[in-house]
Protein backbone atom coordinates (compact mmCIF):
# COMPACT_ATOMS: atom_id res chain seq x y z
CA UNK A 1 0.00 0.00 0.00
CA UNK A 2 1.26 3.40 -1.07
CA UNK A 3 1.21 6.26 1.60
CA UNK A 4 -0.63 7.89 -1.45
CA UNK A 5 -3.90 5.18 -0.66
CA UNK A 6 -2.86 4.86 2.86
CA UNK A 7 -4.09 8.82 2.77
CA UNK A 8 -7.44 7.94 1.60
CA UNK A 9 -8.09 5.43 4.15
CA UNK A 10 -8.70 9.12 6.39
CA UNK A 11 -11.74 9.24 4.78
CA UNK A 12 -12.96 6.79 6.88
CA UNK A 13 -12.12 9.00 9.76
CA UNK A 14 -13.59 11.67 8.33
CA UNK A 15 -17.19 10.24 7.94
CA UNK A 16 -17.78 9.92 11.73
CA UNK A 17 -16.38 13.66 12.06
CA UNK A 18 -18.42 14.87 10.05
CA UNK A 19 -21.55 12.56 11.51
CA UNK A 20 -20.74 13.69 14.80
CA UNK A 21 -20.28 17.42 14.27
CA UNK A 22 -23.73 17.61 12.24
CA UNK A 23 -25.99 15.38 14.94
CA UNK A 24 -23.71 17.34 17.96
CA UNK A 25 -22.42 14.36 19.22
CA UNK A 26 -19.69 15.85 20.54
CA UNK A 27 -17.25 12.91 19.59
CA UNK A 28 -14.86 15.46 17.24
CA UNK A 29 -12.28 15.76 19.94
CA UNK A 30 -11.76 12.30 20.78
CA UNK A 31 -11.75 10.64 17.21
CA UNK A 32 -8.90 13.13 16.27
CA UNK A 33 -7.55 11.43 19.46
CA UNK A 34 -7.69 8.24 18.74
CA UNK A 35 -6.96 8.84 15.05
CA UNK A 36 -3.32 10.69 15.50
CA UNK A 37 -2.20 8.08 18.44
CA UNK A 38 -3.29 4.71 16.69
CA UNK A 39 -0.83 6.47 13.55
CA UNK A 40 2.18 7.57 15.95
CA UNK A 41 1.89 4.48 17.88
CA UNK A 42 1.67 1.99 14.91
CA UNK A 43 4.18 3.64 13.06
CA UNK A 44 6.44 3.40 15.88
CA UNK A 45 6.04 -0.46 16.53
CA UNK A 46 6.18 -0.60 13.10
CA UNK A 47 9.96 0.75 13.10
CA UNK A 48 10.60 -1.11 16.28
CA UNK A 49 9.32 -3.97 15.08
CA UNK A 50 11.42 -3.78 11.62
CA UNK A 51 14.48 -2.85 13.74
CA UNK A 52 14.02 -5.91 15.98
CA UNK A 53 13.07 -8.79 13.52
CA UNK A 54 16.31 -7.46 11.69
CA UNK A 55 18.50 -7.64 14.79
CA UNK A 56 17.22 -11.07 15.60
CA UNK A 57 18.27 -10.91 19.17
CA UNK A 58 16.44 -12.81 21.82
CA UNK A 59 17.21 -9.72 24.25
CA UNK A 60 15.20 -7.12 22.41
CA UNK A 61 12.10 -10.03 21.84
CA UNK A 62 12.03 -10.22 25.56
CA UNK A 63 12.07 -6.41 25.97
CA UNK A 64 9.19 -6.39 23.86
CA UNK A 65 7.78 -9.19 25.89
CA UNK A 66 8.15 -7.33 29.20
CA UNK A 67 6.71 -4.07 27.72
CA UNK A 68 4.19 -5.65 26.72
CA UNK A 69 3.34 -7.57 30.15
CA UNK A 70 3.82 -4.48 32.24
CA UNK A 71 1.91 -2.13 29.60
CA UNK A 72 -1.01 -5.01 30.02
CA UNK A 73 -0.80 -4.72 34.05
CA UNK A 74 -0.98 -1.35 34.15
CA UNK A 75 -3.74 -1.06 32.05
CA UNK A 76 -5.59 -3.91 34.11
CA UNK A 77 -4.64 -3.32 37.80
CA UNK A 78 -6.94 0.02 37.55
CA UNK A 79 -9.73 -2.52 37.57
CA UNK A 80 -8.46 -4.60 40.46
CA UNK A 81 -7.12 -1.68 42.52
CA UNK A 82 -9.55 -2.63 45.54
CA UNK A 83 -7.91 -6.48 45.84
CA UNK A 84 -4.44 -6.10 47.74
CA UNK A 85 -1.47 -6.61 45.75
CA UNK A 86 -3.06 -6.99 42.42
CA UNK A 87 -0.22 -5.67 40.52
CA UNK A 88 2.13 -8.37 41.04
CA UNK A 89 -0.93 -11.19 40.43
CA UNK A 90 -1.15 -9.28 37.19
CA UNK A 91 1.96 -9.66 36.62
CA UNK A 92 2.90 -13.22 37.62
CA UNK A 93 -0.42 -14.69 35.50
CA UNK A 94 0.40 -12.79 32.23
CA UNK A 95 4.25 -13.90 32.79
CA UNK A 96 2.51 -17.46 33.37
CA UNK A 97 0.23 -17.42 30.22
CA UNK A 98 3.55 -16.41 28.08
CA UNK A 99 5.88 -18.98 29.02
CA UNK A 100 3.37 -21.78 28.99
CA UNK A 101 2.02 -20.82 25.77
CA UNK A 102 5.75 -20.06 23.96
CA UNK A 103 6.89 -23.40 25.66
CA UNK A 104 4.30 -25.84 23.56
CA UNK A 105 4.16 -23.50 20.73
CA UNK A 106 8.11 -23.32 20.38
CA UNK A 107 8.98 -26.49 22.25
CA UNK A 108 6.50 -28.73 19.67
CA UNK A 109 7.74 -26.77 16.77
CA UNK A 110 4.09 -25.45 16.19
CA UNK A 111 5.61 -22.13 15.25
CA UNK A 112 9.56 -20.97 14.21
CA UNK A 113 11.40 -19.50 17.06
CA UNK A 114 11.63 -16.17 15.10
CA UNK A 115 10.56 -13.25 16.01
CA UNK A 116 8.50 -12.38 13.40
CA UNK A 117 6.14 -15.16 14.75
CA UNK A 118 7.11 -14.81 18.72
CA UNK A 119 5.79 -11.13 19.00
CA UNK A 120 3.03 -10.62 17.34
CA UNK A 121 1.62 -14.44 19.04
CA UNK A 122 2.91 -12.74 22.37
CA UNK A 123 1.02 -9.60 21.90
CA UNK A 124 -2.15 -11.60 20.87
CA UNK A 125 -1.86 -14.17 23.73
CA UNK A 126 -0.93 -11.16 26.50
CA UNK A 127 -3.49 -8.76 24.73
CA UNK A 128 -6.25 -11.30 25.26
CA UNK A 129 -4.80 -12.15 28.80
CA UNK A 130 -5.44 -8.59 30.01
CA UNK A 131 -8.89 -7.93 28.74
CA UNK A 132 -9.40 -11.48 30.11
CA UNK A 133 -7.90 -10.19 33.35
CA UNK A 134 -10.40 -6.74 33.25
CA UNK A 135 -13.21 -8.38 32.77
CA UNK A 136 -12.73 -11.23 35.46
CA UNK A 137 -11.64 -8.18 38.22
CA UNK A 138 -14.42 -6.21 37.11
CA UNK A 139 -17.05 -8.96 37.90
CA UNK A 140 -15.24 -10.40 40.91
CA UNK A 141 -15.24 -7.16 42.70
CA UNK A 142 -18.97 -6.62 42.03
CA UNK A 143 -19.62 -10.41 42.85
CA UNK A 144 -17.67 -10.00 46.37
CA UNK A 145 -19.21 -6.41 47.30
CA UNK A 146 -22.85 -7.92 46.45
CA UNK A 147 -22.30 -11.29 48.08
CA UNK A 148 -20.22 -10.05 51.36
CA UNK A 149 -23.72 -11.77 53.66
CA UNK A 150 -23.44 -14.93 52.65
CA UNK A 151 -19.61 -14.52 52.76
CA UNK A 152 -19.80 -14.01 56.40
CA UNK A 153 -22.45 -16.31 56.46
CA UNK A 154 -20.11 -19.41 56.05
CA UNK A 155 -17.35 -18.73 57.50
CA UNK A 156 -19.43 -18.27 60.56
CA UNK A 157 -20.73 -21.30 60.11
CA UNK A 158 -16.66 -22.91 60.04
CA UNK A 159 -16.34 -22.63 56.38
CA UNK A 160 -12.91 -21.67 54.99
CA UNK A 161 -12.03 -19.02 53.20
CA UNK A 162 -12.29 -20.74 50.08
CA UNK A 163 -15.43 -22.00 50.58
CA UNK A 164 -17.00 -18.75 51.80
CA UNK A 165 -15.38 -17.18 48.20
CA UNK A 166 -16.27 -20.35 46.03
CA UNK A 167 -19.54 -19.24 44.17
CA UNK A 168 -18.47 -15.74 43.77
CA UNK A 169 -15.08 -16.79 42.44
CA UNK A 170 -16.54 -19.45 40.32
CA UNK A 171 -19.67 -17.23 38.75
CA UNK A 172 -16.89 -14.66 37.73
CA UNK A 173 -14.29 -17.07 36.19
CA UNK A 174 -17.24 -18.27 33.85
CA UNK A 175 -18.65 -14.67 33.12
CA UNK A 176 -14.95 -13.54 31.94
CA UNK A 177 -14.65 -16.63 30.10
CA UNK A 178 -18.16 -16.84 28.10
CA UNK A 179 -17.36 -14.26 26.16
CA UNK A 180 -14.31 -16.33 24.38
CA UNK A 181 -16.05 -19.64 23.80
CA UNK A 182 -19.30 -17.69 22.56
CA UNK A 183 -17.75 -16.16 19.73
CA UNK A 184 -15.68 -18.75 19.11
CA UNK A 185 -18.43 -20.76 18.56
CA UNK A 186 -19.83 -18.29 15.62
CA UNK A 187 -16.23 -17.47 13.93
CA UNK A 188 -16.29 -18.04 10.50
CA UNK A 189 -19.88 -17.88 10.16
CA UNK A 190 -20.50 -14.67 11.61
CA UNK A 191 -17.18 -12.64 11.58
CA UNK A 192 -14.04 -13.45 9.69
CA UNK A 193 -11.28 -13.08 12.33
CA UNK A 194 -8.82 -10.05 12.26
CA UNK A 195 -5.38 -12.00 11.30
CA UNK A 196 -7.04 -14.44 8.85
CA UNK A 197 -8.39 -11.58 7.08
CA UNK A 198 -5.32 -9.73 6.76
CA UNK A 199 -3.22 -12.60 5.93
CA UNK A 200 -5.53 -13.46 3.26
CA UNK A 201 -5.41 -9.49 1.81
CA UNK A 202 -1.59 -9.80 2.02
CA UNK A 203 -1.94 -12.92 -0.74
CA UNK A 204 -1.67 -15.43 1.77
CA UNK A 205 -3.38 -19.01 1.18
CA UNK A 206 -6.75 -18.83 2.68
CA UNK A 207 -6.47 -22.57 3.92
CA UNK A 208 -3.17 -21.82 5.39
CA UNK A 209 -4.33 -18.60 6.73
CA UNK A 210 -7.32 -20.62 8.56
CA UNK A 211 -4.71 -22.96 9.95
CA UNK A 212 -2.82 -20.18 11.45
CA UNK A 213 -6.17 -18.64 12.90
CA UNK A 214 -7.32 -22.27 14.41
CA UNK A 215 -3.92 -21.74 16.41
CA UNK A 216 -4.38 -18.56 17.50
CA UNK A 217 -8.28 -19.55 18.64
CA UNK A 218 -7.14 -22.59 20.80
CA UNK A 219 -4.28 -20.70 22.07
CA UNK A 220 -6.48 -17.74 23.21
CA UNK A 221 -9.32 -20.05 24.78
CA UNK A 222 -6.48 -21.85 26.90
CA UNK A 223 -5.05 -17.79 27.59
CA UNK A 224 -8.83 -16.95 28.83
CA UNK A 225 -9.28 -19.81 30.96
CA UNK A 226 -6.00 -19.80 32.74
CA UNK A 227 -5.97 -16.47 33.10
CA UNK A 228 -9.12 -16.29 34.66
CA UNK A 229 -8.53 -19.18 36.97
CA UNK A 230 -5.11 -18.13 37.75
CA UNK A 231 -6.19 -14.41 38.88
CA UNK A 232 -8.88 -15.70 40.70
CA UNK A 233 -6.95 -18.01 43.20
CA UNK A 234 -4.06 -15.33 43.06
CA UNK A 235 -6.97 -12.79 44.47
CA UNK A 236 -9.41 -14.15 46.48
CA UNK A 237 -6.69 -14.83 49.34
CA UNK A 238 -6.33 -11.06 49.66
CA UNK A 239 -10.05 -10.70 50.98
CA UNK A 240 -8.89 -12.54 54.13
CA UNK A 241 -6.55 -12.75 57.05
CA UNK A 242 -4.68 -14.96 58.86
CA UNK A 243 -7.74 -15.19 61.47
CA UNK A 244 -9.97 -16.59 58.16
CA UNK A 245 -11.78 -12.92 58.70
CA UNK A 246 -13.66 -11.07 55.69
CA UNK A 247 -11.46 -8.04 54.93
CA UNK A 248 -13.25 -4.89 53.18
CA UNK A 249 -12.48 -4.42 49.68
CA UNK A 250 -10.18 -1.35 49.80
CA UNK A 251 -12.05 1.63 48.66
CA UNK B 1 -22.89 -16.43 89.00
CA UNK B 2 -22.34 -19.76 87.56
CA UNK B 3 -18.57 -19.87 86.19
CA UNK B 4 -18.01 -18.00 82.74
CA UNK B 5 -18.46 -19.23 79.14
CA UNK B 6 -17.26 -15.72 77.78
CA UNK B 7 -15.30 -13.21 79.12
CA UNK B 8 -14.09 -10.31 78.24
CA UNK B 9 -10.94 -8.03 79.50
CA UNK B 10 -10.53 -4.08 78.17
CA UNK B 11 -12.34 -5.38 74.66
CA UNK B 12 -11.80 -2.39 72.04
CA UNK B 13 -12.63 -2.22 68.79
CA UNK B 14 -13.00 0.03 65.96
CA UNK B 15 -13.69 0.39 62.63
CA UNK B 16 -13.14 3.01 59.96
CA UNK B 17 -12.10 5.24 62.54
CA UNK B 18 -15.07 4.67 64.53
CA UNK B 19 -14.79 3.28 67.89
CA UNK B 20 -17.51 0.95 68.53
CA UNK B 21 -16.80 -1.21 71.34
CA UNK B 22 -14.95 0.72 74.44
CA UNK B 23 -13.38 -1.20 77.32
CA UNK B 24 -15.80 -3.87 77.26
CA UNK B 25 -15.25 -6.03 80.24
CA UNK B 26 -17.56 -8.63 81.64
CA UNK B 27 -18.60 -12.07 81.54
CA UNK B 28 -21.32 -14.12 80.30
CA UNK B 29 -22.13 -17.42 82.38
CA UNK B 30 -21.99 -20.31 81.34
CA UNK B 31 -25.32 -22.78 80.81
CA UNK B 32 -27.62 -19.63 81.13
CA UNK B 33 -29.42 -17.51 79.00
CA UNK B 34 -27.88 -13.51 78.78
CA UNK B 35 -29.82 -11.36 76.98
CA UNK B 36 -27.65 -8.33 75.17
CA UNK B 37 -30.02 -5.06 75.26
CA UNK B 38 -29.62 -1.73 74.07
CA UNK B 39 -30.53 0.97 71.45
CA UNK B 40 -29.70 0.59 68.27
CA UNK B 41 -25.84 1.34 67.32
CA UNK B 42 -24.62 0.28 70.82
CA UNK B 43 -22.42 -2.42 69.14
CA UNK B 44 -24.06 -5.82 70.32
CA UNK B 45 -23.95 -7.46 66.67
CA UNK B 46 -20.29 -6.30 66.31
CA UNK B 47 -19.38 -7.71 70.21
CA UNK B 48 -21.17 -11.37 68.98
CA UNK B 49 -18.83 -10.83 65.78
CA UNK B 50 -15.99 -10.69 68.13
CA UNK B 51 -17.19 -13.42 70.07
CA UNK B 52 -17.79 -15.94 66.81
CA UNK B 53 -13.81 -15.05 65.57
CA UNK B 54 -15.31 -13.31 62.56
CA UNK B 55 -13.48 -9.63 63.74
CA UNK B 56 -10.33 -9.41 66.40
CA UNK B 57 -10.52 -6.65 68.82
CA UNK B 58 -8.13 -3.54 68.32
CA UNK B 59 -6.57 -4.69 72.03
CA UNK B 60 -7.94 -6.41 75.18
CA UNK B 61 -8.42 -10.32 75.49
CA UNK B 62 -11.63 -12.78 74.99
CA UNK B 63 -11.73 -15.96 76.70
CA UNK B 64 -13.82 -18.82 75.35
CA UNK B 65 -14.23 -21.90 77.91
CA UNK B 66 -11.00 -19.98 79.99
CA UNK B 67 -9.52 -20.08 76.57
CA UNK B 68 -8.17 -17.01 74.57
CA UNK B 69 -9.96 -16.61 70.98
CA UNK B 70 -6.47 -16.48 69.83
CA UNK B 71 -5.66 -20.41 71.20
CA UNK B 72 -9.03 -21.31 68.81
CA UNK B 73 -8.50 -22.71 65.27
CA UNK B 74 -10.42 -20.15 63.39
CA UNK B 75 -12.96 -22.87 62.19
CA UNK B 76 -12.91 -24.77 65.62
CA UNK B 77 -13.94 -21.48 67.95
CA UNK B 78 -16.54 -20.58 65.09
CA UNK B 79 -18.46 -24.24 65.25
CA UNK B 80 -18.28 -24.12 69.65
CA UNK B 81 -19.68 -20.71 69.14
CA UNK B 82 -22.91 -20.49 66.88
CA UNK B 83 -24.25 -17.17 65.46
CA UNK B 84 -27.58 -16.82 64.10
CA UNK B 85 -27.41 -13.37 62.30
CA UNK B 86 -30.27 -11.03 62.14
CA UNK B 87 -30.09 -10.61 58.33
CA UNK B 88 -30.75 -14.73 57.94
CA UNK B 89 -28.93 -14.90 54.78
CA UNK B 90 -29.72 -18.10 52.56
CA UNK B 91 -27.50 -19.37 50.44
CA UNK B 92 -28.87 -20.36 46.24
CA UNK B 93 -31.14 -23.68 47.55
CA UNK B 94 -33.45 -25.71 48.80
CA UNK B 95 -34.72 -25.43 52.87
CA UNK B 96 -32.44 -28.55 52.81
CA UNK B 97 -29.19 -27.18 51.71
CA UNK B 98 -29.72 -24.09 53.95
CA UNK B 99 -29.91 -26.82 56.95
CA UNK B 100 -27.21 -29.21 56.04
CA UNK B 101 -24.57 -25.99 55.29
CA UNK B 102 -22.42 -26.29 57.89
CA UNK B 103 -21.95 -30.27 57.72
CA UNK B 104 -21.88 -29.73 53.72
CA UNK B 105 -18.82 -27.00 54.79
CA UNK B 106 -17.39 -30.47 56.80
CA UNK B 107 -18.01 -32.62 53.76
CA UNK B 108 -20.81 -34.42 55.67
CA UNK B 109 -24.17 -34.38 54.49
CA UNK B 110 -27.38 -34.39 57.26
CA UNK B 111 -29.79 -37.39 57.82
CA UNK B 112 -33.62 -37.17 56.65
CA UNK B 113 -34.92 -37.64 59.73
CA UNK B 114 -32.36 -35.29 61.78
CA UNK B 115 -32.98 -32.30 59.47
CA UNK B 116 -36.96 -32.93 59.72
CA UNK B 117 -36.81 -32.92 63.41
CA UNK B 118 -34.93 -29.78 62.95
CA UNK B 119 -37.42 -27.93 61.39
CA UNK B 120 -40.14 -29.18 63.46
CA UNK B 121 -38.47 -27.97 66.55
CA UNK B 122 -38.08 -24.25 64.96
CA UNK B 123 -41.86 -24.68 63.77
CA UNK B 124 -41.08 -25.43 60.38
CA UNK B 125 -42.64 -28.18 58.85
CA UNK B 126 -41.45 -30.97 56.97
CA UNK B 127 -42.97 -29.86 54.04
CA UNK B 128 -40.48 -26.93 53.60
CA UNK B 129 -37.60 -29.36 53.28
CA UNK B 130 -38.01 -29.02 49.43
CA UNK B 131 -38.67 -25.79 49.18
CA UNK B 132 -36.55 -23.10 47.26
CA UNK B 133 -34.86 -20.80 50.56
CA UNK B 134 -35.29 -17.30 48.67
CA UNK B 135 -39.32 -17.95 48.35
CA UNK B 136 -39.33 -17.96 52.65
CA UNK B 137 -40.79 -15.55 53.91
CA UNK B 138 -38.68 -12.98 56.53
CA UNK B 139 -39.87 -14.82 59.79
CA UNK B 140 -39.45 -18.75 58.31
CA UNK B 141 -35.91 -17.42 57.06
CA UNK B 142 -35.34 -16.85 60.92
CA UNK B 143 -36.60 -19.86 61.78
CA UNK B 144 -34.25 -22.02 59.31
CA UNK B 145 -31.42 -19.57 60.25
CA UNK B 146 -32.12 -20.36 64.16
CA UNK B 147 -32.05 -24.44 62.79
CA UNK B 148 -28.87 -24.11 60.70
CA UNK B 149 -27.07 -22.60 63.48
CA UNK B 150 -27.64 -25.71 65.67
CA UNK B 151 -26.54 -28.13 63.30
CA UNK B 152 -23.08 -27.44 63.80
CA UNK B 153 -24.47 -28.20 68.13
CA UNK B 154 -22.94 -25.24 69.51
CA UNK B 155 -21.46 -24.78 72.93
CA UNK B 156 -22.54 -21.45 72.99
CA UNK B 157 -25.16 -20.11 70.98
CA UNK B 158 -25.56 -16.82 69.74
CA UNK B 159 -28.67 -14.95 68.94
CA UNK B 160 -29.11 -11.72 67.17
CA UNK B 161 -32.48 -10.33 66.68
CA UNK B 162 -33.73 -13.59 65.87
CA UNK B 163 -37.00 -13.15 66.57
CA UNK B 164 -37.54 -9.24 65.40
CA UNK B 165 -39.64 -10.61 62.28
CA UNK B 166 -41.56 -13.26 63.76
CA UNK B 167 -44.95 -12.84 64.83
CA UNK B 168 -46.28 -13.45 68.72
CA UNK B 169 -46.84 -17.01 67.96
CA UNK B 170 -43.91 -17.70 66.94
CA UNK B 171 -41.56 -15.55 69.41
CA UNK B 172 -43.11 -17.95 71.61
CA UNK B 173 -42.26 -20.86 70.29
CA UNK B 174 -38.84 -19.87 69.42
CA UNK B 175 -38.50 -18.66 73.20
CA UNK B 176 -39.79 -22.09 74.35
CA UNK B 177 -37.02 -24.17 72.11
CA UNK B 178 -34.23 -21.90 73.09
CA UNK B 179 -35.46 -22.48 76.69
CA UNK B 180 -35.56 -26.35 75.91
CA UNK B 181 -31.95 -26.60 74.08
CA UNK B 182 -30.73 -24.38 76.96
CA UNK B 183 -32.03 -26.75 79.56
CA UNK B 184 -31.49 -29.78 77.61
CA UNK B 185 -28.04 -29.52 76.40
CA UNK B 186 -26.33 -26.97 78.67
CA UNK B 187 -26.12 -24.76 75.91
CA UNK B 188 -25.09 -21.16 77.08
CA UNK B 189 -27.19 -18.59 75.22
CA UNK B 190 -26.76 -14.99 74.43
CA UNK B 191 -29.45 -13.45 73.15
CA UNK B 192 -29.78 -9.44 71.66
CA UNK B 193 -33.22 -8.64 71.78
CA UNK B 194 -35.21 -5.01 71.43
CA UNK B 195 -37.81 -6.56 73.11
CA UNK B 196 -37.57 -5.61 76.74
CA UNK B 197 -40.33 -7.91 78.31
CA UNK B 198 -38.67 -10.35 76.20
CA UNK B 199 -35.09 -10.26 77.80
CA UNK B 200 -37.28 -10.43 81.57
CA UNK B 201 -39.14 -13.39 80.15
CA UNK B 202 -36.50 -15.49 79.09
CA UNK B 203 -33.06 -14.10 80.33
CA UNK B 204 -31.15 -15.02 83.46
CA UNK B 205 -29.17 -12.63 83.27
CA UNK B 206 -28.77 -9.12 81.19
CA UNK B 207 -26.27 -6.89 79.75
CA UNK B 208 -27.21 -3.10 78.72
CA UNK B 209 -24.89 -1.94 76.42
CA UNK B 210 -25.18 1.78 75.06
CA UNK B 211 -22.80 3.70 72.46
CA UNK B 212 -20.35 0.67 72.56
CA UNK B 213 -19.80 0.76 76.00
CA UNK B 214 -21.48 -1.93 78.88
CA UNK B 215 -23.31 0.42 81.32
CA UNK B 216 -24.99 -2.17 83.37
CA UNK B 217 -25.21 -6.48 84.25
CA UNK B 218 -26.53 -8.57 85.86
CA UNK B 219 -29.71 -10.70 86.55
CA UNK B 220 -32.58 -9.97 84.33
CA UNK B 221 -34.39 -8.24 87.04
CA UNK B 222 -32.16 -5.45 87.06
CA UNK B 223 -34.51 -4.09 84.21
CA UNK B 224 -37.18 -3.28 86.45
CA UNK B 225 -34.89 -1.23 88.58
CA UNK B 226 -31.60 0.11 87.02
CA UNK B 227 -29.15 2.47 89.00
CA UNK B 228 -28.13 4.29 86.06
CA UNK B 229 -29.86 7.11 84.68
CA UNK B 230 -29.45 6.31 80.93
CA UNK B 231 -30.43 2.58 81.53
CA UNK B 232 -33.80 4.45 82.91
CA UNK B 233 -34.38 6.30 80.58
CA UNK B 234 -33.72 3.37 77.82
CA UNK B 235 -35.96 0.99 79.69
CA UNK B 236 -38.41 3.85 80.28
CA UNK B 237 -38.59 4.62 76.85
CA UNK B 238 -38.66 0.96 75.75
CA UNK B 239 -41.23 -0.45 77.88
CA UNK B 240 -43.51 2.56 77.25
Amino acid sequence: MSYLTLSLTLIFVLIPLLLSRTLKLGLEKDTLIATVRSIIQLLVVGYVLQYVFQADSFIFILLMILLMIGAATQNARKKGASIQGITWKLFITFVFIEILTQSILLGLNIVPATPQYIIPISGMVIGNSMVLGILFLNRFTAEVENQKEETELILSLGGTPKQAIHTQLITSIKASTIPTIESQKTIGLVQLPGMMSGQIIAGADPVQAVQFQLLILFLLLTTAVVTSIMLGFLSYPALFNKRMQFLKLKS
Amino acid sequence: MNQAAIILQNVHYSADGIHILKNITGSFPEGKITTLVGPSGAGKSTLFKLCNGLRSPDSGEILIKGKSIYEYDPLDLRRKVGIALQSATMIKGSVLDNLQLPLTLQGQKIEREYAEELLHDVGLGEEFIERNAKDLSGGQRQKLSIARTLVNKPKVLLLDEITSSLDRVSQHDIEELIEKINRKYGTTIIWITHNLDQALRIGHYTWVMMNGELIESGESSLLQNPQDKRVQEFVKGELE
